[in-house]
């Protein structure tokens, strides 16, 4: 396969990824100007809105070289955000090479090393690609020597471009064709396809984006998925455009899709090797780590009657997002659920806005919250990421919650602000090493529960956006934990129950409870709200009744009118969950763990 | 009371109020083009409704009508429709129109209930609210209308005015009390949309009262006329007696079957509702080309039955009976805090509002709806 070359593109977040995708897209061709537009590879409406990159994504280039060879180029665009990092590590496993791209002024971020490493993992070729070198505020040399000391690579390799203005792109492509080794794999061989992406289109089924590392697929063939064993009939390959483009087969080294009238979505699992059902390869690819969720949180429907179509949602959901894990879960106070398991908080916030727009679910999240063990005076060891299972208190000989390693880095001038903020949120053990002159990196050992909030927000704020921010999950230690209750009228609302350090507790339950009295609007009688560790009150507020709600008038015999208000009243009303005589509008229960500065 | 109720709406006017969002218009040019369409309309539903026991002639003005169209248009009714022998006929009156002529005109004609559209004593008041009235041609109405032998006289009056005080109220409403009136309707300023008032609201010039102000007001106005003896019997309708109450608009509060006719009149036949086009030319052009001038109808669900039978109930002393509130399991525990909170009483197997209920009136079957 000398004449394709698969390569993604790596960076830390805000660097000019997405730019540089654009580039090197209408640079091939593949759309005319009328029809492009920025970040066209984010078709997501809230990839867009944010300026972020959620999935990863893979688009097939047409590139003639200098000397007039043509090239098949597979682009697989990645996420950028902490929380993705597995995502680009599907992405990575698909790979020959990559583009390591590093913004001219800020320089290596701390998602630029996380990144370099994930790629030197795969054994993948590295190009290093300084953008932006337009900004007034570009510093080539200094970047160049951060490559050099910070990344121990060749700065002198450096392809120096400005995605925005279009320059030095044509060095970026010829850099790939000559760089990036062509894919190994020989056609001859049995097939091995990995899967890493699928999505459910209504009419064709389960649409399975992979990767061919050997063998031949065409339409016609019986596909086998290694881990299950079940099989389809290939009716469709075909390589991504911008859209799918339909091709007689699809062979060793090229990425594309198949459909296969994969109606049983908990067939496709992300990472499986697809192989031919007559001749089988002997042994699956290695696939992918599994992501591990850290954050959990309970999805309801709003209403109970929607359970089922949520249900089936979600197993749709997952197919595009093998991150997600879930479970059915059931609270008194919301019914009947899902427990899921997510990558971070930002993963958390895409869950339930894809859901919602994409599938059109109503849904109501419960405070997020990470995984707790205990040792029980019994001896037993439990684990605990749901606040509903909180041991008995008298029975815990011992808490534990899981720390993670942070690596920030940030111009120096910000440490001191940098060093408030990890103490705030119990910060233990940190070091500062001096990369270059200029930049500090800390690391801090850092409760994962003190970054699930607005960590990220707060640190963006502290250091005026110049902070990056990388974590790993270190182990567990030994902590004093309470289960906080919130009380509305006297009736424990579950789902808002928190495990926390004790030294937080008040602050924590004084936050929901001002939440609480922000988002549930007045009823004819006062509600109280309450937080408590076990009978023990420790914050309240009240929301004052209506004191006046009455028209003077029936307007005559128009009580058409009348009636008319009361109905869209009503429906508001069904939108809204019932606790005791108290109805609590769903915002509620998304406010509650929003950060808690104004 | 299960006879049907009848109302005519009379939609002119001498000038329009800033506050009034019932329809009528300022002009009186096409009167006779009006009463030839009404009498169309009325021969319409003869034999499909009554026979009635309450007449309610509304505006709009009707007592700008000439006695004589008056005369012609009652007599149309009889003509066309059955009623009662003991039927209540109720015409609302401006004060400015009560001369010696018009009042035993009225009389004559055999009207029986006059509800008068007072609104306030105070001149600055009445000048506020647009009225075409003072103080003391209010009191000399009121005057001339009980010697010439009605008995059973209602009295229209607004409060919660922008800049008034409770205590000016309060004078307003001892004045209204020494009339001795059988009824009266105190109405809270609301400000409706499509009025001069909600345009003056929108830019900012009329600034409405507070929340806590207008329970004052509320919660003094009920106070001081149970006081006096007068039952609070709707959220805005107090009466000497129970036979003095409003019996017409009693029927719509407890969903008695009406026909209402003219522009903008609703209908109810116990299933169904439906309303007449809201602009005279349009009522007329439909009926003179021998079409009916209804603009829509519906046709009632049991759910909305239900709403209806809720909402309407608890807005009346007379509330609303236990078995019409469903039968929801939690049902009397529901009842059982609204009970604790003072809003509701129980008394014959029917939830009654407390004037704590009345208050949040809008709010009370809401509760009932989950």
């Amino acid at each position: 396969m000398p004449n394709i070359r698969n390569f993604s593109i790596i960076a830390h977040i805000n660097h000019g990824k997405s730019t540089l995708a654009d580039r090197l897209i209408q640079m091939s061709g593949l759309v005319d100007e009328r029809e492009f537009r920025d970040q066209i590879l984010d078709d997501m409406d809230i990839e867009r809105e944010r300026g972020i990159t959620i999935k990863s994504r893979s688009i097939t280039l047409a590139y003639k070289n200098s000397k007039g060879e043509d090239f098949e180029l597979n682009l697989i665009d990645t996420p950028g955000h902490v929380d993705f990092s597995y995502e680009v590590s599907r992405a990575l496993a698909s790979c020959e090479g990559v583009l390591l791209v590093i913004d001219a002024s800020q320089g290596v971020e701390a998602q630029t090393v996380a990144n370099l490493y994930a790629a030197m993992e795969y054994d993948l070729e590295i190009i290093p690609v300084i953008n932006k070198i337009d900004l007034p505020s570009a510093d080539i040399e200094m970047v160049k020597e951060q490559i050099e000391v910070d990344l121990g690579l060749d700065s002198d390799q450096t392809i120096l471009c400005s995605a925005k203005e279009g320059r030095g792109i044509e060095d970026v492509m010829e850099a790939i064709v000559e760089k990036i080794p062509p894919p190994a794999g020989r056609i001859e061989d049995p097939l091995k396809a990995l899967v890493f992406d699928a999505h459910y289109d209504s009419f064709r089924g389960t649409i399975v984006s992979c990767r061919l590392f050997s063998g031949t697929l065409r339409q016609g063939d019986m596909i086998r998925f290694m881990s299950n064993k079940s099989g389809y009939k290939v009716e469709e390959t075909g390589i991504f455009h911008l859209k799918r483009v339909p091709t007689k087969g699809i062979v060793a080294g090229q990425v594309g899709y198949i459909i296969a009238g994969i109606k049983a979505v908990s067939d496709v699992r992300i990472g499986d090797t697809v192989t031919l059902d007559n001749s089988p390869a002997p042994e699956p690819l290695s696939g992918f780590r599994e992501a591990k969720p850290v954050v959990f949180s309970s999805i309801y429907p709003i209403s109970s009657e929607d359970y089922s179509t949520l249900a089936d949602s979600l197993e749709k959901y997952k197919l595009n997002d093998a991150a997600l894990v879930y479970q059915k879960d059931s609270s008194a106070a919301l019914g009947l659920g899902f427990r899921c398991g997510f990558l971070g908080l930002l993963h958390l916030e895409i869950v339930q806005a894809r859901l919602e727009r994409e599938f059109g679910q109503s849904i109501i999240m419960t405070v997020p919250s990470v995984e707790y063990h205990f040792r029980l005076n019994s001896g037993e060891e439990i684990k605990v990421d749901n606040p509903l299972y909180y041991p008995d208190p008298a029975a815990i000989e011992k808490s534990l919650e899981p720390y993670i390693r942070t690596s920030i880095l940030i111009p120096e001038k910000y440490m001191g602000a940098v060093m408030e903020l990890c103490l705030e949120r119990r910060g233990e053990n940190t070091r500062f090493s001096y990369p270059t002159p200029g930049r500090v990196e800390a690391r801090f050992d850092l409760p994962l529960a003190e970054v699930l909030y607005d960590f990220y927000d707060r640190l963006k704020t502290v250091t005026q956006g110049y902070g990056s921010f990388d974590y790993d999950m270190l182990d567990y230690r030994e902590t004093d934990l309470v289960k906080v209750d919130i009380f509305v009228n006297g009736e424990r609302v579950d789902s808002l129950s928190q495990i926390v350090c004790r030294d937080r507790a008040r602050a924590r339950a004084l936050h929901i409870c001002e939440r609480l009295k922000e988002e549930i609007p007045r009823h004819m009688f006062k509600i109280a709200i309450q937080g408590a560790i076990g009978g023990n009150i420790i914050a309240r507020t009240t929301i004052s009744p209506f004191r006046k709600d009455v028209t003077a008038k029936c307007y005559g015999g128009d009580i058409t009118r009348k009636r008319k208000l009361l109905e869209k009243q009503k429906r508001g009303k069904k939108r809204m969950k019932m606790v005791g005589s108290v109805a609590i509008p769903q915002s509620a229960f998304v406010a509650v763990f929003k950060s808690e500065d104004k | 009371m299960s006879n049907p109720g009848l109302y005519i709406h009379i939609p002119f006017c001498r000038s329009k109020c800033p506050y009034c969002g019932f329809y009528s218009i300022a002009s009186s040019s096409h009167v006779s083009r009006y009463l030839a369409a009404l009498k169309k309309e009325i021969a319409f539903y003869k034999g499909r409704f009554g026979p009635f026991d309450s007449l309610y002639l509304g505006g709009g003005t009707p007592t700008l009508l000439e006695v004589k169209d008056l005369e012609g248009t009652l007599n149309c009714l009889y003509e066309n429709f059955d009623f009662s022998v003991d039927m209540e006929r109720t015409i609302e009156a401006n004060p400015c129109d009560m001369t010696h002529e018009k009042i035993s005109g009225l009389r004559l004609l055999g009207f029986n209930r006059i509800n008068l559209g007072v609104q306030s004593f105070n001149d600055e008041e009445l000048a506020f609210l647009g009225r075409r009235h003072n103080g003391r041609e209010a009191e000399d109405a009121l005057e001339g209308l009980r010697l010439a032998g009605f008995d059973n006289m209602g009295m229209d009056l607004i409060y919660g005015l922008y800049g008034q005080t409770i205590k000016g109220w309060m004078e307003t409403l001892k004045k209204a009390v020494s009339f001795a009136p059988e009824h009266l309707s105190c109405y809270q300023l609301t400000i409706e949309g499509g009025t001069v008032f909600w345009r003056m609201k929108e830019k900012g010039i009329l600034e409405p009262l507070t929340e806590e102000e207008e329970r004052s007001f509320f919660v003094a106005t009920s106070g001081f006329l149970e006081d006096k003896g007068y039952i609070h019997y709707e959220i805005s309708n107090f009466a000497r007696k129970s036979s003095r109450f409003s019996r017409h608009n009693c029927k719509y509060w407890r969903r008695v079957p009406y026909l209402g006719l003219g522009p903008s009149a609703h209908s109810f036949n116990g299933d169904k509702r439906w309303w007449n086009y809201r602009s005279i030319r349009r009522y007329c052009e439909a009926l003179e080309q021998g079409n009916m001038p209804v603009e829509g109808d519906e046709e009632l669900s049991d759910e909305q039955k239900r709403m209806e039978i809720i909402s309407l109930g608890l807005r009346t002393r007379r509330g609303v009976d236990m078995r019409e509130l469903g039968h929801d399991p939690g049902l009397s525990g529901k009842i059982k805090v609204l009970i604790e909170s003072g809003h509701v009483k129980i008394f014959n197997d029917r939830v009654i509002p407390t004037r704590e209920g009345y208050v949040v009136a809008d709010r009370l079957p809401l509760y009932f709806f989950m």
